[in-house]
């Protein structure tokens, strides 16, 4: 008999703790970049046709997923996704309902840490009086692990460890005990920041605190229509991939969460209510907090360019130092709002990541509620742990690629299959429309079984097959060349430049340019490479070094050419870290699978098999 | 603000916040289900 009793404590607490788990770091730091990068207001057209045919249907499939395991005492996709169809195969692809969500977990705590650890220094000022470099250089040294910034060693360490141990405590007081407290309490806040943040955002006025343009050409820039690039399936595949993330589809945390549903209590209200309040935050909120603000400091070129460095780089390297200009009060105020919405934001999220795993460990091994929490958390460390250690040589970027992005594609593609065309949807409609307090239209029966599966279909084999530079127009298979971040490029590590080796005797530049300095900076080494833009403008590379174990074959001055020596002796090249990290993302879906396959084991032995 | 981009905005965020506040006001006003329901808050709640 399992241990799960876990229930909800009011309507509103589940809707707003499935909001909570569709609001996220996304919401305010990637929509906005991802609007900026393809087309401005144009980019909300494919953005809203892709909610209404994409995002709101994979929401109905796996709230109805989610209550119809429920109804069978599953709480895990392996299960749920075992009563919809009895092929053994369902079950091992329930896995990756698991999987992400742990795997995310490992470096989204960590985010959510910096989050608590900016609000720190927010509140004690330890911006003030800083350049924009030198807040810039902050992050970079916080993310450097063995750097103190405010002398507590391994700080970013420990406020991971911090942030943690906070998920694991609130997820070992349950369902209604603590995830839903939480999400009644971060919610409410983190709109109220964020109104607070975009007030600020929209009345900023040129001349006034140090800006140079009004708060409206933020705004002006992010909305004014580029109709032409409609025609771009890019644009069309970004805004697919945008609705796709912001919702939180694809991870099994919303069939985790509605499995605690009753049969006959609604789920298509209920979706729709948490679908549009993520969208209220996403679009009236996220779109006028960053791009007002810093546009109204740096103007539209310098914040294009700073978009390239993705949304993380610009709230964390950038916003403190803009807060910094509104005087030392409001500073710390607007900080504690901007770290403080995005902490809520994320612990709402990792929180919803923390579910799935203990419900599979409560249903099929009996394991108590404060016991799963643990196993929860300490893995989540052990996975965490090299994201923190090797940031810099691709980990988290690694785990947020296959975790965070290729898993959730395949996962939701797979369910979109197996609720339409195996469960079938004359079943799948019911399910949806059981109980429900709304009338659903019915053309949602035919985007449901057509059209969601045919756009994952394209999300996934775009994410496959992107062509370098996003050029689509050319079809010639011969033609053909990667992208550097399309999953056969990442197969391929295209990105990785002249370094290919795991180990070697030299170290070879990665670009062109001059040798323009050798320094050392908080005792490390570095040789700096400039070259100039396109534009005109100097591009440096700082290249790490240790100078006990590597001798420089270049000095100040020499040109460089891309693979080109720049330093020999014992070297462990980033790709070994890249295919490390792949190779425990592998393991960790082996071992679910294990766990798994000894559950259903475990079922049959004991004659619950439904 | 251009007037493309100031008819674009109003229009879509007016959309998103009515939808938002309808679902969720309907979410608020809608009649629990007869017990037992999935929430356990209003266990003791008379009918």
């Amino acid at each position: 008999m399992s241990t799960n009793t876990e229930a909800w404590g009011s309507r509103v607490g589940l809707v707003l703790a499935m909001a909570g788990n569709a609001v996220g770091f996304g919401n305010f730091l990637r929509f906005p970049v991802q609007a900026v990068q393809n087309g401005g207001g144009a980019f909300i057209i494919p953005y809203l046709v892709s909610f209404l045919v994409l995002g709101l249907p994979l929401l109905m499939i796996e709230w109805a997923s989610g209550r119809f395991g429920g109804q069978f005492g599953h709480h895990s996709t392996p299960f749920i996704m075992g009563s919809m169809d009895k092929r053994w195969l369902w079950k091992y692809v329930g896995v990756f309902g698991i999987f992400s969500n742990i795997a995310i977990a490992a470096y989204y705590c960590y985010i959510e840490s910096w989050t608590i650890s900016y609000i720190f220094h927010s509140l004690f000022g330890t911006f003030n009086g800083m350049d924009q470099h030198e807040v810039a250089g902050f992050f970079s040294n916080y993310l450097d692990v063995t750097t103190s910034t405010t002398g507590i060693p391994y700080e970013a360490l420990i406020f991971f460890v911090l942030c943690l141990a906070l998920n694991t405590w609130i997820l070992s007081r349950g369902l209604s005990g603590g995830v839903e407290k939480v999400a009644k309490i971060g919610v409410p806040m983190l709109i109220v920041f964020g109104i607070f943040l975009a007030y600020r955002g929209i009345t900023l006025k040129a001349g006034q605190e140090g800006a140079i343009n009004d708060g409206t050409v933020g705004l002006n820039f992010l909305w004014t229509p580029d109709y032409s690039s409609l025609a771009n399936p890019k644009v069309w595949l970004a805004a697919a991939g945008q609705i796709f993330f912001t919702l939180s589809v694809g991870m099994g945390s919303i069939q985790c969460y509605a499995s605690y549903l009753k049969k006959r209590d609604d789920i298509a209200l209920n979706a729709m209510s948490a679908g549009w309040m993520n969208e209220f935050v996403e679009i009236v909120l996220g779109s006028a907090v960053i791009i007002p603000i810093s546009i109204g400091y740096l103007g539209i070129d310098r914040v294009v360019e700073l978009t390239g460095i993705g949304g993380l780089g610009l709230g964390f390297r950038t916003m403190p130092f803009l807060f910094e200009q509104w005087g030392p009060i409001l500073s710390a105020i607007a900080g504690v709002s901007f770290f403080g919405l995005l902490f809520f934001a994320g612990i709402t999220s990792s929180l919803a990541m923390g579910t799935p795993g203990m419900g599979f460990l409560m249903d099929e091994f009996n394991w108590s509620r404060p016991k799963a929490a643990f196993a929860f958390g300490t893995v989540v460390l052990l996975l965490g742990l090299p994201t923190i250690f090797f940031f810099n040589e691709g980990v988290f970027d690694e785990y947020d690629y296959w975790a965070g992005t290729v898993s959730l594609v395949v996962f939701a593609l797979l369910e979109a299959i197996l609720f339409s065309w195996v469960f079938g949807l004359k079943k799948g409609w019911r399910e949806i429309t059981e109980g429900a307090d709304i009338k659903i239209p019915l053309i949602y029966r035919f985007i449901i079984k057509y059209i969601t599966p045919v756009v994952l279909i394209l999300v996934f084999t775009g994410a496959l097959i992107r062509p370098v530079n996003d050029d689509w127009s050319n079809l010639n298979p011969r033609e053909w060349e990667f992208h550097n971040e399309s999953i056969i490029g990442q197969l391929q590590h295209k990105g990785v430049g002249p370094n290919k080796t795991w180990f070697a005797d030299a170290f070879f530049a990665e670009a062109d340019g001059k040798v323009d300095s050798v320094f050392v900076l908080r005792e490390k080494h570095y040789i700096r490479v400039t070259r100039l833009s396109p534009g005109g403008e100097p591009v440096s590379r700082d290249y790490r070094f240790n100078p006990e174990k590597h001798s420089l074959s270049l000095t100040p001055g020499d040109e460089v050419e891309t693979g080109a020596v720049l330093y020999s002796g014992k070297i462990v090249n980033r790709v070994f870290f890249i295919d490390m990290a792949r190779l425990l993302l592998v393991s960790l879906f082996l071992l679910i699978s294990l766990l798994v396959y000894i559950a259903w084991r475990k079922r049959t032995k004991d004659g619950r098999v439904s | 603000m251009n007037a493309s981009a100031l008819i674009l905005m109003v229009v879509v965020q007016l959309v998103v916040v009515v939808l938002t506040v309808y679902f969720f006001y309907r979410v608020l006003v809608s009649k629990p289900k007869p017990e037992p329901d999935s929430y356990i808050e209003n266990d003791d709640v008379e009918r």
